[in-house]
């Protein structure tokens, strides 16, 4: 099993948000290590961003802790976080609603170079012009608004934003799940060619198994709130255990009507239950398709994650089979 | 005969800005119980081509050509008997369910109201059809979610109850806008099977519009690939993904992340570009100025034609190639 020696540059340990009754997000656990492309995965109604604002601090977590390079940065005020917020930094999935639109594309991308006090005056002007070629864009597109912009041209202003400032981690909520196919690969190449070049760590959020499958090191996935299941890349799509994760891989469709049509579906029961009244004991039991009725451990008993890198929060799959 | 032709079809929108050519001189055929998926990414003329079959367009668009339906062309016929085509013959389903039902009423009633209107249902009928209706589309626990309201259900329900209404009346063509695209990816799995038993066991043909090429290579007999409003390629499922010829074809399939590639060893096909502005569709072949293949001859507009059989392309470059290996 591959283990990181390294301290891990971000660490989320028993994150809990609760909107009133809404149980969003309960008792997760990541780590990322340093250069490390960290998967998360999940449908609506997961809580994948709302862990991903938990982190960025947009939410005041319920419960839990995030270290970010060793210090925890659960309780900070926002001037005690201020100078650390260059070491974190987020591009969203609508690349329109997330940029000022009052402001040139070329401004956005150096505004944090600036507020930080990285770079000003001619200095800050080449910065500007050194990232927009590293992301790809005409310098000449520095003077035009967003709105000018195609939604593929604003993801990459997006990036040359959070990345101004060398971040060492970048976290990513459905990137490119409202671009098209063509350009959604651009970006998706642009972040691995950045990712590879500066070596920040990636927080990467999504829906989509197969772009998870591409570019990520290791993946979590998580269902109504909670992580049940996290392992390399190899691990979870070679061997998934966890029956969510198995029924999950066995919707997703893939182009190519020879491998598709011959795919066994697992089909779930149901619709995921409503977070403010989850169901006890294992969340997924509902739809399960494993639980019987006899299960009654299911029912009573919260399944831990448990395995050797590899983690599964099941009560039926094997000890050690993970 | 095809159920439903397309011939020559042309859509245009008239505006201040001056007009834009949504769709450029489409014509397809939709036969009897088939599954035609039409493909392509945004602007590229598919929802238009959908909603200007039943004449669903706002007044500022201009349709030429014609659509065969029976002994009917559904661009001229009246309004009358466009009234008895749609919903009946020929209904719809588009992306989002919860702004295509109406929010104060039951979902009971909703369907209710189809089969009162079309099939002149009583009461206590349409009341048991809609139960059977809400069976068929596997909907649990039909006689207790018949009166609930579209809020009540989740999006794959609601999806569920949308095609509902759409064969309530049996109708031979069901056109299916992007109808898994807000779900997620469990749900949408349910919706596909759906879609192929309702085809099986009401025999309706199927015309689905999507951007997903991993909904068409799951329930499509046929494909045709569309390209800033014009079709570029069309061919059965099988044969495009295993010989796709046009280059926006051929690119698009390598732009897709696949099992078992990683982006450190590989990456993905881009297409440089962007699509063409539809205001001044040019007298060419619109794909030209991102291809890779283009030459002299590209400036023409290239005819539809077979390059291999039953797979006509509109290129002058054809082949399997992908890109960067040309």
């Amino acid at each position: 099993m591959e283990r990181t020696l390294t301290e891990p540059v971000l660490e989320v340990d028993g994150l809990v948000k609760h909107f009133g009754e809404v149980q969003a997000v309960d008792d997760v656990s990541l780590t990322l290590a340093p250069g490390e492309v960290l998967g998360l995965v999940g449908e609506s109604g997961s809580g994948k961003s709302t862990v991903a604002n938990c982190i960025m601090r947009l939410l005041d977590p319920t419960a839990g802790t995030i270290r970010l390079k060793g210090t925890d940065i659960t309780t900070l005020s926002r001037k005690q976080l201020r100078p650390l917020r260059r070491e974190l930094h987020m591009v969203f999935q609508d690349p329109y609603s997330s940029l000022n639109p009052r402001m040139s594309v070329g401004d956005i991308a150096g505004e944090p170079l600036r507020l930080h006090g990285l770079a000003s005056g001619a200095e800050l002007d080449a910065r500007v012009a050194e990232l927009f070629e590293q992301v790809g864009l005409r310098g000449d597109l520095r003077d035009r608004y967003p709105h000018e912009l195609s939604g593929g041209q604003r993801q990459r202003v997006g990036l040359a934003r959070a990345l101004s400032v060398k971040p060492s981690v970048l976290i990513a909520d459905e990137p490119v799940s409202a671009l098209d196919v063509s350009v959604q690969a651009g970006i998706l190449n642009l972040l691995r060619e950045l990712q590879a070049e500066m070596g920040f760590s990636c927080l990467f959020i999504t829906h989509d198994l197969s772009i998870v499958e591409y570019l990520c090191d290791r993946v979590a996935v998580m269902y109504l709130g909670e992580v049940v299941e996290t392992g390399t890349r190899e691990a979870l799509f070679e061997s998934p255990q966890h029956p969510y994760t198995q029924a999950l891989l066995s919707a997703a469709l893939v182009p190519d009507p020879t491998v598709q049509r011959s795919r066994r579906r697992i089909v779930l029961e149901g619709d995921i239950p409503s977070p403010a009244d989850p169901p006890s004991g294992c969340r997924f039991r509902t739809r399960c398709p494993l639980s019987e009725e006899s299960a009654p451990r299911c029912v009573e008993e919260r399944p831990a994650l448990r395995g050797d890198g590899h983690l599964v929060a099941c009560h039926l799959v094997e000890e050690g089979r993970a | 005969m095809a159920l439903l032709e397309v011939d020559d079809l042309s859509v245009r929108f008239d505006s201040d800005e001056g007009s834009v050519h949504a769709v450029d001189r489409l014509s397809f055929s939709l036969e009897a119980g088939e599954v035609l998926a039409m493909v392509g990414e945004s602007g590229c003329g598919k929802s238009v081509t959908a909603m200007s079959l039943l004449r669903l367009l706002p007044a500022s668009a201009t349709l030429s050509g014609a659509v065969r339906f029976g002994d009917r062309d559904l661009l001229t016929t009246d309004d009358a008997s466009l009234r008895g085509v749609r919903g009946r013959e020929i209904s719809f389903v588009f992306q989002e369910p919860m702004t295509s039902l109406n929010p104060v009423f039951t979902i009971g009633r909703q369907i209710g109201e189809v089969l009162r209107h079309h099939l002149k249902l009583g009461r206590a009928e349409a009341h048991d059809r809609t139960l059977e209706l809400l069976e068929l589309v596997g909907i649990p626990a039909p006689a207790r979610r018949v009166d609930e309201y579209p809020h009540q259900l989740s999006g794959g329900m609601r999806q569920r109850v949308m095609i509902a209404i759409a064969v309530a009346c049996n109708p031979k063509v069901l056109i299916a806008d992007e109808p898994t695209t807000a779900l997620d990816v469990t749900i949408q799995a349910g919706i596909l099977d759906l879609m192929r038993d309702i085809r099986e066991r009401l025999g309706t043909a199927i015309l689905l519009i999507t951007h997903d090429l991993g909904v068409v290579a799951d329930v499509a007999d046929r494909v045709m690939v569309m390209y800033a409003g014009r079709k570029v390629e069309e061919a059965t499922a099988g044969e495009l993904f295993a010989h796709p010829q046009h280059p926006y074809t051929t690119g698009l399939l390598a732009a897709l992340p696949r099992s078992g590639r990683r982006s450190i060893d590989e990456p993905l096909q881009e297409i440089p570009g962007v699509v063409p502005s539809l205001a001044q569709l040019p007298d060419a072949c619109a794909f030209a100025p991102r291809c890779p293949r283009a030459d002299e001859e590209c400036e023409q507009v290239p005819p539809l034609e077979p390059v291999r059989p039953a797979h006509p392309v509109a290129c002058f470059h054809p082949g399997e190639a992908v890109w960067n290996g040309r």
